[in-house]
């Protein structure tokens, strides 16, 4: 698509997935931030965890975007900064400023919280700052507080562990091991519940097993409840060190059940559940034949309408692609700057029969221009996607929304069929952060 | 402790204050930051992100490349994108990675405009000090490199210097700072740097004065009268007594008949406080004891504090701040504050974005020329 940017034309285009890499389809550059802002970040994950307070520890920049995020989701009581100032670099006394500061924010707070989150940033990383002394010394000082390390270092994204594998990790490092309580699971990782229809929660509800989830906790002693999980489950993707963590550290057994489009993948992993846990198992061939009848009634009402689908809507974009390509809808653009290993096998289908569907970048710099303001008529599924394509009819959902298998497919219908049928305020939805979460904006 | 904030927020950083003064005048913006940076500006700092296509990227640089020090790709990767998009100049701001590395922002804008022939900028940002040095800095830069030097003074010509949605949102204030004055005999020519023209930029040297509204224009005020001539005031014209006091200093200076004006009186120490930029803080204080009677001490946590008189505070600190407010009577400033006050103080909220973001964006008012909004508050209380 052409685009006039100061006076000259640019053309602004995507990459046909015959012809993408995998699974980086684009070259790193310079980045563009969408106005989409319904994916969660670290500071609003942290106020999951009951009657936490969390402390940033950063430069201004840094400290901004987390101190303003407490606010607008009205979580201000419950998050404090230290400041980073340039002396504190040329000084080399960061260990003291975390210690002091961090002493100082907890002396003023009453009542005191049973667990603090201390954030440290890139800064400490490359300073070579000693968090191994800081926190054994504010442990010391505040015996009744649990302390873990939290990270905002986005720096750190290419290098091992990503910072969103590691945080999702980190808010379940308070844990204390506890007698466990024997066919009990925990979600792990989620910043969302698990929709009680799902396939997942119902097949436990229905067992009769407890079900621990850190989206359902009101008070930190519920929050510590969940180390009595002898099962924890996650099904997203970067939740997956989590659960390796914990199973490490607690002794619980870890099942990735990783969230899916595909028939075959949720039988397999109900299966591999019903492997350890006695479960009450779906009928399966029933809930395919729900799962038919529904993407058939939503064919009908949605017909050609073009399709374009992001990666922050669900973490199986391409498989989203294929299951709704293979019932006739007109998917045509996927969001997505880069692909996980699991949509591989998705990748090569939707390359080989499908191959002039379009790969669009969501960070790349030609992304400043590819959205016009003038409304189209394609049915988005995702913000991003929406911003892109100025589509006021989209579904309004992020990070899988608390679904999970053949719930995810009837009910991502129900949401498309109402996307179809009713207009969105696209500004308005996309501009508050962290969809679900509780907002003054 | 000085550095910890228990409740209050953090002003906007310096990087921030380069891409809200370079925003909207054609240029692309760089952000040598890994990420976050971006969306944070984005988000809370730049009520116009949704409207304006503006260039203005980040770097996302790596562990490695910070590590290694290397600069090609960052050079290469702002070059691709120049030479597709042709920005009228390119602008790179570092944070506090390149300022620990030692990035050498200028020499890497060198390198880029002698590639490209774009004019090219590097702002030795650090993320760690206030958005008015930022902005400061990248206005007085871009004047001294654009402005035409051979352009002859014209009559009743003025300019509008230090305007970013940071101190002034984008509710109206900026298109009333132009009515005020064209309806008073003036001719705007800039108002740097919110719905100007280009020209206008290249243009700044005919002005007969320069009207400083915050402290990000104090730098370009600064420059404009040494390289110039051309004399300034700071001030904003809230209500209307402070209007006409601004209106007759700048017919008095643009006559020659004085080379500088004290618009502020001195202040007589209070317990009603106004909190906030210092320019605009002052402005209001000033607007208030001429309409109201009113005094009113300023408590200002962010730039430099050049003009506070003896009655006014600079501080960053919540901890000063807290203190300092201990027994005030009437509180005007953004509402995050209302969190350090006691419930007695009457409280007044003003929202300054630069503070709050996009939070009370809705409700800032628009003062110039007219202060009802505040003196009716005030009213009630007494």
């Amino acid at each position: 698509m052409l685009r006039k940017v100061n006076g000259q034309e640019v053309d602004i285009r995507p990459i046909l997935i015959k012809d993408c890499s995998f699974p980086s389809p684009f070259p790193a550059g310079l980045e563009f931030s969408s106005p989409a802002r319904g994916t969660w970040n670290i500071a609003h994950q942290g106020m999951l965890i009951p009657e936490a307070h969390e402390i940033f520890v950063c430069a201004a920049s840094c400290l901004r975007g987390v101190v303003l995020t407490a606010y607008e989701m009205k979580a201000e009581k419950r998050f404090s900064t230290v400041a980073v100032e340039e002396q504190n670099l040329l000084e080399g006394n960061m260990e003291d400023l975390i210690i002091d500061g961090v002493s100082d924010i907890i002396d003023q707070l009453s009542p005191k919280p049973p667990c603090v989150l201390v954030y440290t940033s890139c800064v400490h990383h490359f300073c070579g700052c000693d968090l191994e002394m800081v926190y054994r010394e504010l442990r010391s000082r505040y015996p009744d507080i649990d302390f873990t390390d939290c990270y905002m270092n986005p720096i750190m994204r290419k290098s091992g562990r990503t910072p969103d594998q590691i945080m999702r990790s980190r808010f379940y490092s308070l844990l204390k091991p506890r007698e466990i309580l024997p066919g009990s699971v925990a979600f792990i990782g989620n910043d969302f519940s698990m929709e009680k229809d799902s396939t997942l929660y119902k097949a436990l509800s229905l067992s009769g097993k407890t079900i621990f989830e850190l989206t359902e906790c009101k008070t930190y002693e519920e929050y510590q409840q969940m180390a009595q999980a002898e099962y924890y489950i996650a099904d997203y993707p970067s939740a997956k060190v989590a659960g390796e963590d914990l199973s490490e550290r607690l002794g619980g057994k870890f099942l990735y059940l990783p969230f899916t489009f595909s028939y075959d993948e949720i039988r397999k992993n109900v299966e591999k559940l019903s492997s350890v846990l006695s479960i009450v198992k779906p009928d399966f061939e029933k809930e395919v034949g729900i799962c038919e009848q529904a993407l058939q009634e939503a064919y009908l009402k949605i017909g050609d309408t073009p399709i374009a689908i992001d990666y922050t809507a669900f973490t199986r974009p391409l498989g989203l692609a294929r299951l709704l390509l293979t019932h006739g809808f007109q998917v045509k653009r996927i969001y997505v700057d880069a692909f996980i290993g699991e949509e591989k096998d998705d990748f090569d289908f939707l390359s080989e029969k499908y191959p002039e569907l379009e790969i669009w970048p969501t960070l790349s710099a030609q992304m400043r221009f590819a959205a016009d303001h003038e409304k189209t008529d394609y049915l988005c599924i995702g913000q991003k996607a929406a911003h892109f394509n100025t589509a006021p009819h989209f579904v309004n959902i992020c990070e899988n929304g608390g679904f999970y298998g053949y719930q995810a497919i009837t009910g991502l219908c129900r949401l498309m069929l109402e996307a179809k049928e009713n207009e969105k305020d696209i500004r308005t939805l996309i501009s508050k952060k962290a969809w679900r979460c509780e907002s003054c904006i | 402790m000085k550095q910890t904030s228990r409740i209050l927020s953090t002003y906007s950083a310096d990087t921030f204050g380069v891409a809200s003064s370079l925003f909207e005048l054609g240029g692309m913006v760089i952000i040598h930051d890994a990420s976050g940076c971006n969306s944070t500006y984005t988000t809370h700092d730049e009520p116009r992100w949704y409207d304006m296509d503006s260039m203005l990227f980040v770097s996302a640089i790596s562990e490695i490349e910070a590590i290694m020090g290397d600069d090609n790709k960052l050079i290469s990767d702002i070059e691709e994108e120049a030479t597709r998009f042709h920005p009228r100049f390119i602008a790179i701001a570092g944070t506090p990675i390149p300022a620990m590395t030692g990035f050498d922002a200028q020499s890497v804008a060198m390198q880029i405009e002698n590639d490209t022939g774009i004019p090219s900028f590097g702002f030795t940002t650090t993320g760690m000090k206030p958005y008015i040095s930022g902005a400061s800095t990248a206005f007085t830069e871009l004047v001294k490199r654009f402005a035409k030097k051979d352009v002859p003074k014209e009559h009743h010509v003025m300019n509008i210097l230090g305007l970013t949605p940071l101190d002034f949102s984008t509710n109206g204030q900026c298109e009333s700072l132009r009515r005020i004055f064209t309806e008073n005999g003036w001719k705007v020519n800039c108002t740097l740097a919110m719905n100007t023209s280009w020209k206008s930029i290249e243009n700044i040297g005919k002005a007969e004065i320069n009207l400083v509204v915050s402290s990000t224009g104090r730098e370009t005020g600064v420059y404009l009268r040494e390289a110039f001539g051309t004399p300034f005031i700071e001030g904003v014209p809230y209500g209307k007594a402070l209007t006409g006091k601004i209106l007759e200093n700048m017919d008095k200076i643009s006559c020659h008949e004085s080379d500088h004006a004290i618009l502020f009186s001195p202040g007589k120490p209070s317990n009603n406080y106004i909190i906030g930029e210092e320019i605009a803080s002052l402005s209001l204080a000033e607007a208030l004891r001429l309409e109201t009677g009113m005094d009113f001490s300023v408590l200002c946590p962010t730039g430099e504090g050049e003009l506070l008189r003896d009655s006014d505070r600079f501080t960053p600190y919540e901890e000063d701040i807290t203190d300092a407010l201990n027994g005030a009577e009437t509180v005007i400033s953004d509402p995050i504050y209302r969190n350090v006050l006691d419930d007695k103080v009457h409280f007044i909220p003003l929202g300054h974005e630069a503070f709050s973001g996009r939070i009370f964006r809705k409700d800032i008012p628009d003062l110039i020329g007219d202060i009802t909004y505040i003196s009716e508050k005030l009213k009630k209380r007494r």
